[in-house]
């Protein structure tokens, strides 16, 4: 593709003003917040046309920092194949893992939101107070709000820490919850809600994948 | 001594239902409900006899898969009203189905969660995960009363009963344990119990296991499923 001078200009300066904001923000930023930062109408295509540019440059430069999408926003993060060195370097900002119990119930919700306690304890056959206050005070599970069935439950959803915690862009991008298939059982015997969720999780994620890769 | 420990690891009736799947290589189709049945009990006998907090649940499940079993002994009911009567396993085969299906997304969620820890932000915008957690695990529990029911067998059979005072501790099998680990960099689980002269020293010892896993003193690993655990020094990150 030939592009004129002039507008090679113009997208290269583009992406460096992108650069500049991104390195002079103290918090991840996302496409509407870059936008605001230009005056003439630029769309959100333009935005994230250069930030696909700008990550594969510092990609094709094999530099130590990466341009990352994660939880809604941009930022620089490290290259991960220089995680041996920053592992030994900054060792008290190594993160903690999750204990299998958080992260069963953790990908209930994540799957099955918004989400009773009840229904995770149906999935998971134990009692979830625990598991479920270790992940509130934690900041990775939220009160989304409330069913409207008799003792009006609260309903939990996940939040941006639980994206940032997994390195994710939204939970869009968790795959489709595999094994469900569940070709060898009688279909009649199963109940249409595990049918639903296979379907329901991963046609969403197609129809919104973001632009921006 | 009454030491009771409380290690919040269980993940319940589902999980150690496929674990024993798993370990017997049962079809989760078809399974064998006597067989089940029976090593799922032994298993509860077990975490009795370690007086782990065994939850309600467990004993939930044991009355479910004792009624499956009576049903399937029963024949088929001459005046039921659908001509193709259900398999009593079913309801239990859908529930480890969609249990298993949850558990393999939250496998994926630990896959994601060791590549995020590979990248560093700037100005250290990850938010800071405060607050307590159960120990991370490597090996599941299980497999440790698994790997427990085994050293029990091992015991040398006493011909005769002898009154016995508690000769042992779990502080002093935790000081014991602890004081190996300094000297040697791993220990093979069943090599600890190799040693024991009874059944109460390797209860003992197992608990103080647990204890250590549970002050985050020692790392349980286990390379393949089913084949021995290691026991290694959790080196305290200064």
């Amino acid at each position: 593709m030939w592009y004129g001078r002039e507008e090679t200009m113009q997208n290269d300066e583009l992406k460096a003003v992108i650069e500049a904001l991104l390195f002079a923000s103290e918090k991840p930023l996302s496409v509407e917040e870059l936008k605001e930062a230009f005056e003439e109408k630029l769309t959100s295509e333009d935005i994230a046309e250069s930030l696909n540019g700008l990550k594969a440059d510092y990609q094709n430069q094999n530099r130590g920092i990466r341009l990352f999408e994660m939880a809604g926003g941009y930022q620089f993060v490290t290259d991960s194949r220089l995680a041996p060195y920053l592992k030994r370097f900054y060792q008290e900002r190594e993160k903690k893992r999750l204990s299998q119990a958080s992260l069963e119930t953790l990908s209930v919700v994540a799957y099955r939101q918004p989400v009773t306690r009840a229904d995770i304890e149906f999935i998971r056959g134990v009692n979830v107070d625990g598991a479920i206050g270790t992940l509130l005070e934690k900041g990775l599970v939220k009160i989304v709000g409330r069913k409207e069935v008799p003792g009006r439950p609260m309903l939990y959803g996940t939040t941006k820490a639980f994206l940032d915690h997994f390195g994710l862009k939204s939970v869009k991008e968790l795959p489709a919850l595999s094994e469900y298939t569940l070709k060898d059982i009688e279909p009649h015997l199963l109940p249409p809600e595990l049918k639903m969720v296979e379907g329901a999780v991963s046609d969403e994620a197609e129809e919104h994948s973001t632009e921006v890769e | 001594m009454n030491y009771k420990v409380h290690l919040d690891i269980f993940e319940g009736p589902l999980d150690l239902l496929l674990y024993l799947i798993k370990k017997e290589e049962l079809d989760i189709y078809d399974i064998p409900i006597t067989r089940i049945t029976e090593q799922y009990l032994e298993t509860l006998n077990l975490m009795e006899l370690l007086d782990l907090d065994v939850a309600g649940e467990f004993l939930v499940m044991a009355a479910t898969l004792m009624q499956i079993k009576s049903k399937m002994l029963l024949p088929p009911d001459p005046v039921a009203e659908t001509p193709e009567e259900m398999d009593p396993r079913a309801e239990l085969v859908r529930r480890l189905l969609e249990y298993k299906a949850f558990k393999g997304a939250a496998d994926k969620l630990r896959d994601f969660e060791g590549k995020r820890s590979e990248i560093f932000t700037r100005f250290g915008v990850e938010p800071e995960l405060s607050g307590s957690d159960s120990p991370f695990l490597e090996v599941s529990l299980f497999d440790l009363i698994s790997a427990f029911s085994l050293a029990l067998k091992n015991l040398p059979k006493s011909d005769f009963h002898q009154v016995e005072k508690d000769e042992f501790t779990v502080a002093e099998k935790v000081h014991e344990i602890f004081h190996r680990l300094v000297k040697e960099p791993v220990i093979y689980f069943s090599d600890l119990f190799k040693s024991s002269k009874n059944k109460f020293e390797v209860i003992t010892t197992f608990l103080a296991i647990l204890e250590l896993i549970r002050l985050k003193e020692v790392l349980i690993r286990q390379d393949n499923h089913f084949s021995e655990i290691e026991i290694l020094r959790n080196v305290v990150r200064a």
